[in-house]
């Protein structure tokens, strides 16, 4: 017992600052990939070594459609590596957004001959187009559930599918460095006690049901977020005769936190977003025409 | 006994049904045999030779040869090394003699193949669907002319029919899929009589998601991102075996410098396994201070993998070829500076476990998993090694740079969680030692080198000990930079069934510590 208190008290409080306080990132951590859609010459590089499809293009005579999707991105730096002047790799791991939407960016081109692109002739960001739509995304629930728990929350975890990559970023969240209870939010048993789903994919076809059983056994008012590229859309696994892709093919999603896995920072931020208690960080440095 | 020796041998034996044999690479050699019947030269090799089945899979070559092939891969410590037995299995008449009722390892994989592929396994103790659940309509994903995307029904009727659990005060107790903690999903029914178990019967696959047919779909490059999905706290070890079976194919001379990168990283994936493992099992028996310690010294990990690697979990790191990044001084300070301060704090850590009697009281004689049982079922791994099974890929076999380090393997024979533990500090602190002698070697050459195109139709086997255990990758390269079959094989899969005969007996209120000594991952088991 004295060892243990010895332990505990040399070892000191752990805990980390965020949100209040930056988080710390090492130099080398690979966050959100940030497009200069101007520059970028060719896509296409780009879009034939990216995993997941999170890059894609689509061609038409003299004109190309890029397609830049957060919510399929692994986060492995190979667009980087392959248009170096177009694509930069950032610390930004905030991404958790109550818009699927706002997710994916589209770029047009005119092209040359030679497939590569002449000149950027719109960017478009997939948000649903009024801010206040975005709010009231789950905006009834949120109001509900901090009238009436005066936001603290619980929250059931479900595996639909996952590699079990986001459950270690989870657990983490237990942990004293994260300490989620700090927040008055704790993970619980069972879904009759909870106010959150968070949910983790790609919702495979032996899962469906499971998920949904535990949706409708939560009480109302309730919040379901996903996380992870696989559960906002499947992820690298996409949609096959095992895989239904992302959570909210089954059940309807109110906040979706990118990563593969998303880091315990990212996973509170995206959790105090979806009650409230954060606002969404927006990366608004593409051009909106 | 060499390798002509024992071609030689077979040859004599098996003469008639034996077609041709050769080496492939090294450390592994293909038999062909005539027809599917496998039992003699699988009780010759088991039994003389003492070579263990590692695994058994299956591949549809009907539009290129006629026949599906059943491989089975047997592994022996001599120069034989990885020894794989391929016997055809007629389209016209897809039955194959099953094993299982000798060998229960094989039990879950001949079973799997009746369901990807349709052939049946005759003979088999208990030939019920076990990758697909039953409510599937009659599909056989793997077979070539089901597409990927087929869209199957929804779900409809019985999943699976459990045996009754009858009796006076007996009692069946199903948890899961979705569990209270926060772990995967997996179905365990439980029949208990008071506070014992009777016996547990476990339901899996329900995070299969077609991994394997995915691997004939992606581009070779992409792939690798896919094998380090395959289970989430084993990506660098999934990833490094699939791009050493691409490298054994197209004969890529990795780096030294990266076979050392690569050895640190797969030591660091087992200690911060290993030490959020003795984390959990000292909290399912109420020690969660030591929990807590466990998981700081596990987020210190993370931290370093993060610096390392630019990910948590070591993911986008290794490539076929080498590494994808080199590490600059910094980066290798930051490993040393971390592992000298990991290996203090893991030390206060053990002690704090091993001044706490009850802590041990709980967790000996607790969960045991017999020698003899181990061996009949085929267990890999840490559970393996704690109950006298003395296998480890990396002195077996070596892999990367692991031929260069001096290691001991842990070995015991009690086989209760107490020393599944154990087996777990041991190894820790051998993981350290060949971390700090690699991070004293000078990590600056060449660190990658480029691919050639890939030649098509080749086999490879590539094993790496995964700190669960041994995992397989078995390949077959397509044209165009795609795989024709991709077999992954996770310790898991072996070691599941261990899980059944370890609890019998415990109470239900062990079970979380029991299951937590194995940890076993259901989403490498269900692909």
């Amino acid at each position: 017992m004295f060892k243990i208190l010895q332990k505990t008290i040399r070892t000191g409080i752990v805990t980390t600052g965020y949100p209040k306080r930056r988080a710390h990132n090492s130099d080398h951590f690979r966050g959100r990939p940030s497009f200069d859609f101007e520059k970028w010459q060719d896509a296409r590089p780009a879009a034939d070594e990216c995993p997941t499809g999170a890059i894609s293009c689509r061609d038409t005579d003299d004109s190309r459609k890029v397609t830049v999707d957060y919510g399929l991105c692994v986060f492995c730096g190979l667009c980087a590596e392959a248009s170096p002047k177009a694509v930069n790799i950032t610390k930004e791991f905030e991404l958790a957004t109550a818009d699927r939407g706002s997710l994916v960016f589209t770029a047009d081109y005119v092209l040359n001959p030679d497939g590569t692109h002449r000149s950027l002739s719109a960017v478009a960001n997939g948000r649903t187009n009024a801010d206040a739509d975005v709010e009231s995304v789950g905006a009834k629930a949120r109001e509900k559930i901090q009238k009436l728990l005066g936001r603290s929350l619980s929250i059931r975890e479900v595996d639909a599918g996952s590699c079990n990559g986001c459950e270690l970023e989870i657990v983490a969240l237990n942990n004293p460095i994260y300490d989620i209870e700090r927040f008055g939010i704790h993970f619980v048993a069972s879904p009759r006690h909870a106010d959150m789903l968070l949910v983790t994919g790609p919702v495979t076809r032996n899962m469906e049901l499971a998920l949904l059983k535990t949706y409708r056994a939560m009480p109302e008012p309730k919040l379901v977020v996903a996380v992870g590229a696989c559960g906002i859309s499947g992820g690298i696994f996409g949609e096959n005769y095992a895989s239904l892709g992302g959570v909210d093919q089954v059940v309807p999603v109110d906040v979706y936190i990118p990563g593969c896995p998303p880091r315990p920072q990212a996973l509170l931020q995206g959790i105090l977003l979806a009650v409230g208690r954060l606002r969404e960080k927006r990366y608004d440095e593409h051009p909106r025409r | 006994m060499n390798l002509a020796t024992l071609f030689q041998t077979i040859q004599t034996k098996f003469g008639k049904q034996v077609e041709s044999m050769h080496a492939e690479h090294r450390d592994e050699a293909y038999i062909l045999l005539s027809d599917p019947n496998i039992r003699p030269i699988t009780e010759y090799l088991r039994g003389e030779l003492q070579a263990r089945l590692v695994s058994v899979f299956a591949e549809d070559r009907r539009s290129e040869e006629g026949v599906f092939f059943n491989y089975y891969v047997f592994e022996q410590k001599g120069d034989a090394g990885y020894l794989i037995v391929k016997a055809p299995v007629p389209a016209a008449d897809p039955r194959f003699p099953s094993l299982s009722a000798v060998l229960p390892a094989v039990n879950w994989q001949e079973r799997e193949i009746q369901d990807w592929f349709g052939l049946t396994a005759v003979g088999h103790p208990n030939p019920r669907r076990v990758a697909l659940h039953d409510n599937w309509p009659n599909v056989h994903p793997l077979r070539k002319d089901f597409p990927l995307d087929t869209v199957l029904p929804p779900f409809e009727g019985e999943r699976h029919i459990y045996r009754p659990a009858l009796g006076e005060g007996v009692l069946q107790v199903p948890v899961g899929p979705v569990h209270a903690g926060i772990i995967e999903p997996g179905h365990f029914s439980f029949a208990v009589a008071g506070e014992p178990i009777l016996y547990l019967q476990l339901r899996m696959f329900y995070t299969h998601k077609g991994t394997e047919k995915l691997f004939e779909k992606l581009p070779i490059h992409k792939a690798v991102f896919l094998a380090e999905s395959i289970s989430g706290d084993s990506s660098f070890s999934h990833g490094t075996a699939f791009c050493q079976a691409i490298e054994r194919v197209a004969e890529i001379q990795v780096p030294l410098d990266a076979l050392v990168m690569r050895t640190v990283l797969l030591e660091l994936e087992r200690i911060c396994n290993h030490v959020a493992d003795i984390g959990a099992i000292a909290t399912d028996v109420g020690f969660v201070v030591a929990n807590a310690h466990a998981s700081r010294l596990k987020e210190m990990l993370l931290t370093a993998n993060e610096q390392l690697a630019g990910n948590r979990l070591l993911r986008g790191m290794v490539c076929i070829g080498g590494v994808r990044r080199a590490w600059n001084a910094w980066q290798v300070e930051t490993l040393r500076y971390t592992i000298e301060t990991f290996v203090r704090e893991f030390q206060d850590l053990i002690a704090l476990i091993h001044s706490s009697e009850s802590t041990r009281d709980r967790l000996e004689h607790t969960g045991i998993l017999k020698p003899g049982i181990a061996r009949d079922l085929g267990i890999v791994g840490v559970a393996g090694r704690a109950s006298g099974i003395d296998l480890d890929v990396r002195r077996d076999h070596p892999y990367a740079a692991y031929s260069g380090f001096a290691f001991k393997v842990p070995l015991y024979q009690a086989g209760d969680v107490w020393h599944r533990l154990l087996v777990r500090v041991d190894e820790v602190q051998e993981s350290i030692s060949m971390i700090r002698n690699a991070a004293n070697h000078s990590l600056n050459g060449e660190f990658r080198v480029p691919v050639p195109p890939i030649p098509a139709n080749r086999c490879a086997l590539s094993a790496v000990e995964g700190w669960r255990g041994e995992i397989i990758h078995w390949i077959r390269t397509g044209s165009n930079n795609h795989l024709e079959r991709c077999k992954i094989k996770d310790p898991s899969l072996n070691n599941w069934p261990a899980l059944v005969e370890a609890v019998q007996g415990n109470i239900i209120a062990d079970f979380p510590v029991i299951n937590k000594s194995f940890n076993l991952s259901y989403s490498g088991t269900d692909r």
